[in-house]
């Protein structure tokens, strides 16, 4: 019993230490915003990478789920006759919600575990040590252009992922489900208020810094050889995932219980 | 120039480094030789601030390394790695041409891909490399490129991890004669590590072998031969019998 309290114990003061250097870490990132010299090219590079690449995979994700929400929706409003309200729900579900988290989680699984992988490979073969030889700091050249970036970017990102997840909705409610095509926008619209937006777009900045800075971190602490890189690469998803979930649940809750 | 005193350093249980003294004059090159795995590369590492010292001093120009303000610091060093250390998602010509492209006084890049060709010529490889990325290049494509970078800004300072390994004996033999060249012509101090005996000759003004985690043995090259020391005997000889054990 003891033992099991112990390692309990001993847990979760790891995890508040981790929490500790990651926190450092988003500090020092952060500290090289205003400090030159800049790497424009660094950063037009990571955004190709972050944002325009990621965008098939996201529209995938939110076309599926969108059309996904509306079937369950009208099925569950059926029981009492509230099919109607469809369009709104839709709308609702995905802005609030599944748009960020969903988009959040796939740029954890295509962002993040490859600036994880790319760092890490640089840490192993001493080219991180080569930069710093090349008076080139790791943290501006390497980190602060991909978490600027996935800030910039993941709020389109998640736009663009409420947007498809919704036309989604509208394609299976309009082709499948019986609603008039004009009724169903007139519905979205309507419903949806400026407060959903903006918790959409800033959840998915929040998200976007979370997951790059996630790839960064733990590639810059990876362990030497191949398995260090494996590691660091585990680590970063898991982390990057658990974190955007808790940073949602926090979110939603500033945002919308009041 | 650079003055190692007592210089201690391990990781974990390993005491890589126990006490190493060692001057390297300006302008002179100083070949460091030792068996592998005896802490070569923390050295030179250590006096980069690559890898933090548990203990001792380093001193560079008079001044404690760590007190000298990091940049400027930095600017007057190149470094080759032992693994060459490319970045590869740069091709060739950016690579050797990374610090010349970045920072305060950085080219135009037309004018830094000419001088990157230059240096490239320079350890015996052409334009057509240029272009292509270090995955593309053989190991000893990749160690040349690697030197070429260290060399690329002209630095007062230049460290070589194992010039010439994997590298056939004609190549070697025009490193041996760049790293000579180097300092001699350009002035340059410069400390070398290699295993290869040729090289040492070639390119020493002073040696010094490392053993045990201390400067066993150094001096001026011509003094190599009569060092009258057993462990350098031994190496300098490649005899498997010894004081130096095999097992390590
Ligand atoms: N970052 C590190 N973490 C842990 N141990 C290390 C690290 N770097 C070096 N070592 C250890 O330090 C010792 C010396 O390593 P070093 O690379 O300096 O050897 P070397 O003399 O350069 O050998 P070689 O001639 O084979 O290159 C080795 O035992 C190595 O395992
Ligand atoms: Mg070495």
């Amino acid at each position: 019993m003891t033992r099991l309290l112990a390692g309990l114990g001993a847990a979760a003061l790891g995890l508040l230490a981790a929490l500790g250097r990651i926190a450092i870490f988003a500090g020092r990132t952060a500290s090289h915003l205003v400090r030159p010299p800049f790497y424009p090219r660094e950063f037009g590079h990571a955004l190709m990478q972050v944002g325009y690449f990621s965008l098939p995979v996201v529209a995938l994700t939110a076309f599926f789920t969108g059309g996904a929400l509306a079937l369950q929706i009208y099925a569950g409003g059926a029981r009492f006759s509230a099919e109607a309200v469809v369009p709104q729900i839709v709308a609702i579900g995905m802005v609030r919600e599944l748009g960020p988290v969903l988009v959040g989680l796939m740029i954890a699984a295509r962002v993040t575990s490859s600036i994880a992988a790319e760092i890490a490979t640089m840490k192993v073969t001493e080219q991180i040590d080569a930069l710093v030889t090349l008076s080139t700091d790791p943290m501006k050249y390497l980190t602060l252009p991909r978490v600027l970036a996935a800030l910039v970017v993941m709020p389109v990102l998640v736009g663009v992922g409420d947007v498809i997840g919704i036309y989604g909705g509208y394609l299976v409610g309009t082709q499948k489900l019986g609603f008039n095509a004009a009724t169903y926008l007139h519905n979205t619209a309507t419903f949806l208020q400026a407060t959903d937006i903006v918790s959409s777009l800033v959840k998915g900045a929040v998200f976007g810094v979370i997951a790059a800075l996630m790839g960064c971190y733990y590639g810059m602490a990876s362990d030497r050889g191949a398995m260090g890189v494996g590691r660091a690469t585990k680590a970063s998803v898991v982390a990057a995932a658990v974190l955007i979930l808790a940073a949602n649940f926090l979110l939603t809750q500033a945002f919308f219980a009041a | 120039m650079i003055e190692i005193r007592g210089l201690t350093k391990a990781f974990g249980a390993n005491h890589v480094l126990r006490g190493v003294d060692l001057d390297v004059g300006r302008g002179r090159s100083m070949v460091v030789i030792g068996g592998s795995g005896t802490g070569k590369s923390v050295l030179i590492k250590c006096i980069l601030g690559l890898v933090t010292p548990d203990g001792g001093t380093i001193t560079v120009d008079g001044t404690e390394v760590t007190r000298q303000p990091r940049d400027a610091f930095l600017a007057r060093f190149g470094m080759l790695f032992q693994g060459a250390a490319l970045f590869d998602s740069l091709p060739v010509w950016q690579n050797v041409a990374f610090r010349l492209l970045r920072g305060a006084g950085a080219l135009p890049r037309r004018e830094a891909r000419e001088v990157a060709l230059d240096k490239l010529r320079r350890v015996g490889l052409g334009p057509q490399v240029a272009d292509l990325y270090p995955a593309e290049l053989s190991g000893g494509m990749q160690k040349r490129v690697g030197l070429a970078r260290a060399i690329a800004a002209d630095p007062e300072i230049i460290f070589f991890d194992e010039p010439t390994t994997g590298l056939d004996p004609i190549m070697a033999g025009v490193i041996n004669d760049l790293i000579r060249e180097i300092v001699t012509e350009m002035g340059a101090t410069a400390i070398t590590i290699t295993h290869d005996m040729t090289s040492v000759r070639a390119i020493a003004d002073n040696v010094a072998m490392l053993h045990g985690g201390k400067v066993r043995w150094s001096g001026p090259i011509t003094d190599l031969d009569r060092s009258g020391d057993p462990y350098v005997e031994q190496f300098i000889h490649g005899r498997a019998q010894g004081p130096i054990e095999t097992l390590r």
